[in-house]
């Protein structure tokens, strides 16, 4: 009995932390893809661009390369490049006008063999505060959001801390290369309702109540022998009461119920 | 012993959350009004002197009896919405009304007083032409119903199908009429487009064909509006491009074509690109139709023509005249004409058909409602007074849906906006405080004068309110001797003013029809109406509040978006909610398309909230522009953030404003259209208030829940249909960063989606196409143990996603609409309305939809009070709000916080509306109805008198101890 529930309670904890957004700390993180997964992937790669203007006016340049990897174990790698000095500079001076840091990346599918077929045209964008990407020190967490067969949907960019504080970025090293963390994410299998479980635990507790039968009986059944004659004996006392010229409405009420 | 322990815990969690009305609070703060719907064909009842049946069949279809006197509904129909319930024809003889469904599927009969169902008969296939009584030797036996290709007789007591035949060339022939004069025979009447007319005339006995004839006719365009049969079997058709009569008798064969006679010889003309109307009547179905007829020459001309000996005389020249019509009582018959008086009230007239003379004292003066549309139908009662005399009563119909009843001279015995039938969008916004209480309020709004000046002020005010009180304290004692019942007040727009509760809204409902209302929530009340002319169907209505009443002496101030369907332009008008009177200021003017509307909680010197209109260029109006807001629009422009949905391209996109009010593109999704299609983007609230960040724990630890105001809940639906493979998607999307927060997909699962999205949840319903149920989902959003950053959220600065939980149920019915309640200070537990196809609204807490609850009870879990999981959710009888006052075709549900936190305002609109109020943690903070005052005060005074002769016994017993 005891192993089910704590079975039971596994099932629930372990259905409540695949629900859960753990998060991607790293770059392969054994996430299922959805319909994908059985797919084969042989490796290939998509730019990632990104651009960061003083004029705020997006003009995009090669940040690096996503590299998709084939087999089960499907993941995405990030190939990039170390900052040059003048984008460096750049970056800061972005950073001081409060402008922002743009990404993007070509739509595509993530699925092989969808990618011989036509290609959708158009980028997916995402944005950063450029300050706040100085202020973490270029360590940015990058996801792909893919739909159920494998299109790339969204991307999103947030860096670690996220905020801008006005801190002074000294170290022209810090600058130079990027911290980056990506992953790709399918979307999650969204629960239906758990109607095995439920009457499974119904059955228990049918089973106990069957086993043990001394217990479900109610406080009444258990005690009457006590009851009834405690019962009588007001009724009795009542009675008599009245009898005896006392006559309250206690005692006409207690002979009524005797009634 | 743990299945007792669940069991205890859920009738516990039920006894918390069990609520119902008492049978004595039935009424008392809730109220229902139904409606039919614009009407398409009305019947009086003129079976007996004394009936006040009005049969009214209308494009809701709905079918329904009016009780003439009063406008209230004896009895009503619903059927079902779209063609499938189309009401095609309504035909009245004696007690039965025989009723044609769905495009001639079903042919009904139904008893008029009761509105019982008499017989039912289910036709054969085949598009509904038209249907008539036949009457054979004065006694109208059967129902005649035509299609595109055949014609059926039906028997009226009955239903059972006499007959059926087809109809001769009925793929070239378009026939379109029926006619009878009780002489045995049916004519059907067809033609073939600019070529001739088509006559086959039927033996009512067998259906037998009698003849068949075709007359050249190559001027016909249409049978139906520009012919009619008269006098005797005359088949009369109108042209306006030869501006001709031509006439036919149906029954002589050697007339092979129609007689023309020019209307100039009748010194007539029909108005140019108008298409003449020609109105008939036939009294009795049994007999011939009357001679004469009513020509409709150009929009306000008619005139009534008699033919007679083959010659057509003219009887009366109405000119200029809006409507005219017909109405029989006993032998006489009688038209009536509505004619234009002056600007504002109209004359209708009672004319004697057979000669055209005019009734004495039969003037009825229609006054039109100044914010009211134009009359457009005339429906008339005719009845015989004791003097032999006819008397007559009208029902007027308007472009903007109201009914009028009028009787003589010009009293308005009832009225019914039936433009309430068809609420698109509504709001409730406060009522304007008192004279008194904004003569306070006005005070601390002055500029500061100097100190003397502003005591006295402060004292005068204080003597005010207090001269106020004492009125008060006095109306309620001399309302007090009063019966209960005299005391109810009529609510007008003057005495409008806030209750103490904050309890009383005007409700602003704005209706597909164009028309606006401004309605007391108290008691239902229209107090205001405006109709906006020139509003072209299925028009999209945005209702904005800019100013609310809170801002005295500035009046409140709704702008109302309307964009036209299919150009997308759309024009803003601008109001007063309290009274309904359009606002002088100047509307900017919108040359392109708007896209997206965005209420900035920037606010102008007029304590107007800004309005951003987004054009299809990506440009920025902001309304009201004065130069103050624009300031601040530049100083604020680098936080101001704005999607757009394209569901066609399935594109989310981002923009940001920029100083120069310009907008530059900062981040895109898109979803693949050829997966899955956007069905519903939805955001938070702006209203709403949350009032905890978290949820404690059993273990005493706190749970922060991830409140995002920015978050958008995006639903899409799969373009795979196949059961195994269709899908739901949910996304939830950061509407400033574009970042997707969370995405799920329920597989196996098809819309239609109805969700709410709140606070850190998202509840939806979806049909389950493998289970085929209903079935409910919520998703709840946790920061976890700690929250990044307590003080302020910034979607730019939320670097972790949120943890997701989600737990689904099964629904055991299915849903027409989901809204959840609304309080002041979000103290209150929420509560689910769920409105069903039933009428009935559902309460269902949301502590049933938690995506904690737990599969096996624990201590901790007991501690939260989370109740056990259970896969099917239950739906009890106490949870229906409106209790027997089912609400026909649940469109959608209002919600507003009154000043009470327990309390929240619900409006449920659809073909009906009912307000009521509900208490999702009950009156907490209301004493109760039957609170006992009396024994409470007793009590106290019992117990003050106790602590007083205690305290004296204690005095003389300690004086007694110390003297000894």
């Amino acid at each position: 009995m005891a192993t089910i529930r704590v079975f039971s309670l596994i099932l629930s904890v372990l259905s409540i932390i695949t629900l859960l957004w753990t998060q991607s700390g790293e770059c392969n993180n054994g996430r299922r893809l959805g319909d994908a997964v059985d797919t084969d992937f042989s490796g290939f790669s998509v730019p990632l661009e990104h651009s960061f203007e003083i004029d705020d006016v997006p003009r995009f340049r090669l940040r690096g390369a996503l590299q998709f990897r084939g087999g089960r174990e499907n993941g995405v790698y990030l190939a990039q490049n170390q900052l040059s000095e003048k984008d460096r500079n750049t970056m800061k001076d972005v950073a001081a006008v409060d402008g922002l840091y743009r990404i993007r990346v070509p739509r595509v599918s993530l699925q092989v063999d969808r990618q011989t077929e036509k290609q959708s045209e158009g980028y997916i964008t995402a944005f950063v505060r450029a300050c706040s990407l100085v202020e973490s020190h270029l360590s940015d967490v990058i996801t792909l959001h893919t739909d159920v067969s494998g299109n790339v949907i969204g991307i999103s960019i947030v860096t670690i801390p996220g905020s801008c504080r006005g801190i002074e970025v000294e170290d022209e090293v810090d600058l130079e290369v990027f911290n980056t963390t990506i992953s790709v994410v399918a979307p999650v299998t969204a629960p239906v309702p758990e109607t095995a479980p439920y009457i499974e635990r119904m059955d228990q507790e049918m089973e106990k109540k069957g086993k043990n039968p001394q217990e479900q009986k109610s406080f009444f059944a258990k005690y009457w022998m006590y009851i009834v004659p405690l019962v009588l004996f007001l009724m009795m006392s009542g009675a008599q009461d009245q009898s005896g010229g006392g006559g309250g409405a206690g005692g006409g009420a207690g002979n009524g119920g005797g009634r | 012993m743990a299945w007792l322990v669940v069991r205890l815990a859920i009738s516990l969690s039920l006894l918390y959350t069990a609520s119902a009305v008492f049978e004595d609070q039935v009424g008392k703060f809730d109220w229902r009004e139904q409606f039919i719907g614009k009407v398409r064909f009305a019947l009086f009842d003129t079976h007996s002197q004394a009936s006040k049946k009005l049969l009214v069949a209308t494009d809701k279809n709905v079918f329904a009896s009016l009780n003439s006197r009063t406008g209230d509904l004896f009895w009503r129909h619903v059927d079902k919405t779209g063609p499938e319930g189309h009401i095609d024809a309504l035909l009245m003889y004696g007690q039965d009304a025989v009723v044609v469904v769905g495009n001639g599927r079903l042919l009904r009969s139904w008893e008029t007083t009761v509105g019982g169902l008499k017989w039912e008969a289910v036709l054969d296939t085949g598009s509904f032409q038209a249907a008539a009584l036949i009457g054979v030797q004065d006694f109208v036996k059967y129902v005649a119903v035509l299609k595109k290709s055949a014609i059926s007789l039906h028997d009226l007591s009955s239903g059972s199908q006499i007959w059926v035949e087809n109809l001769p060339d009925s793929d070239t022939v378009q026939y379109q009429t029926i006619y009878s004069g009780g002489n045995g025979l049916v004519f059907v009447l067809g033609f073939v487009p600019s070529s001739h007319i088509v006559i086959v005339e039927y033996k009512i006995e067998d259906g037998e064909i009698m003849k068949k004839k075709s007359v050249e006719a190559a001027w016909m365009s249409s049978l139906e509006n520009s012919c009619a049969v008269i006098s005797s079997g005359n088949l009369l058709c109108v042209d306006q491009t030869t501006q001709s009569l031509y006439t036919l008798p149906l029954q002589s064969a050697e007339h092979t074509e129609m007689r023309q006679i020019h209307l100039q010889t009748l010194d007539l003309e029909v108005a140019s690109g108008f298409q003449p109307v020609l109105t008939s009547t036939q009294p009795n179905p049994a007999q011939p139709p009357l001679a004469e007829f009513f020509l409709q020459l150009s929009p306000d001309h008619h005139i009534l023509l008699q033919l007679k000996d083959d010659l057509i005389a003219p009887l009366r020249d109405f000119n200029p005249s809006y409507l005219a019509a017909f109405a029989t009582s006993g032998e006489k018959t009688v038209a009536a004409v509505m004619t234009s008086k002056n600007d504002t009230a109209c004359s209708i007239n009672l004319f004697s058909a057979d000669t055209g003379r005019r009734h004495l004292d039969t003037t009825i003066i229609y006054h039109m409602d100044p914010n009211g549309g134009k009359p457009n139908r005339l429906y008339v009662h005719a009845f015989l007074k004791k003097d032999d005399s006819v008397g007559y009563r009208v029902m007027v119909q308007t472009e903007d849906l109201t009914l009028t009843f009028l009787q003589q001279p010009g009293r308005v015995v009832w009225m019914r906006e039936e433009a309430l039938a068809d609420v698109v969008t509504m709001e409730m916004v406060d009522l304007p405080l008192t004279g008194t209480q904004a003569e306070l309020e006005g005070e601390f709004g002055k500029k500061a004068d100097g100190l003397l000046p502003m005591v006295l002020k402060r004292l005068s005010s204080q003597f005010i309110l207090l001269q106020a009180w004492m009125a008060h304290l006095w109306k309620l004692f001399y309302d007090a001797r009063k019966p209960r019942s005299s005391v109810k007040n009529e609510v007008t727009i003057d005495t409008l003013s806030r209750d103490e509760f904050n309890l009383q809204k005007m409700m602003v409902m704005v209706t597909a029809s164009g028309k606006l209302f401004g309605i007391d929530s108290k008691s239902g009340t229209v107090l205001w109406k405006q109709y906006l002319e020139d509003i072209k169907p299925d028009s999209i209505f945005k209702l904005i509040v800019q100013r609310t009443t809170a801002h005295f002496p500035h009046p409140p101030q709704c702008t109302l978006l309307i964009k036209d369907k299919d150009t997308g332009l759309g024009s803003l008008y601008v109001f007063n909610p309290i009274f309904g009177k359009k606002s002088h200021i100047s509307v900017p003017a919108l040359p392109r398309p708007v896209l997206q509307t965005l209420l900035l909680p920037v606010i102008d010197q007029d304590y107007a909230k800004v309005l951003l209109l987004i054009d299809d260029q990506y440009k920025v109006t902001a309304f009201p522009s004065t130069k103050n807001v624009l300031q601040q629009l530049q100083d604020t422009a680098s936080s101001v953030f704005f999607y757009l949905v394209d569901s066609s391209q399935g594109k989310l996109s981002g923009f940001r404003l920029r100083m120069d009010l310009s907008t530059e593109l900062i981040w895109e999704v898109v979803i693949p259209t050829e997966v899955q299609k956007i069905v519903a983007v939805k955001g938070k609230r702006a209203n709403e208030h949350v009032h905890s960040q978290g949820r404690v724990m059993g273990d005493r630890s706190v749970l922060y829940k991830y409140l995002n105001p920015n978050l958008l809940a995006v639903i899409t639906e799969s373009t795979d249909i196949h059961q195994e493979r269709s899908f739901v998607g949910i996304f939830l999307i950061d509407g400033v960063t574009g970042r997707i927060v969370h995405e799920a997909v329920q597989r196996k699962a098809r819309g239609p989606v109805h969700f709410v999205h709140s606070e850190n949840w998202l509840v939806y319903v979806y049909w389950n196409s493998k289970f085929r149920r209903n079935e409910f989902s919520v998703l709840e959003l946790f920061e976890g143990a700690e929250l990044y950053n307590s003080t302020v959220f910034s979607s730019l600065d939320r670097p972790h996603p949120p943890q997701v939980l989600q737990q689904s149920y099964i629904f055991p019915a299915p849903i027409s609409t989901l809204e959840a309640t609304l309080t002041e200070k979000g103290i209150t537990s929420r509560h689910l309305l769920v409105g069903l196809p039933s009428g009935s609204i559902l309460s269902l807490p949301k502590m049933f939809l938690d995506p904690r609850r737990p599969e096996l009870i624990s201590e901790q879990s007991r501690e939260e009070n989370l109740i056990p999981y259970a896969p099917e959710m239950p739906i009890r009888t106490e949870w229906f709000i409106n209790y027997n006052q089912t609400v026909s075709r649940v469109r959608g549900i209002y919600t507003a916080p009154s000043g009470l936190e327990s309390t929240c305002l619900v409006v449920v609109y659809g073909l009906d509306i009912y307000q009521t109020r509900v208490f999702p943690s009950k009156q907490f903070d209301v004493l109760k109805d039957d609170y006992d005052y009396v024994l409470i005060s007793s009590v106290l005074f019992g117990l003050f008198f106790a602590t007083m002769i205690s305290k004296r016994l204690a005095e003389v017993k300690l004086l007694n101890r110390a003297w000894r």
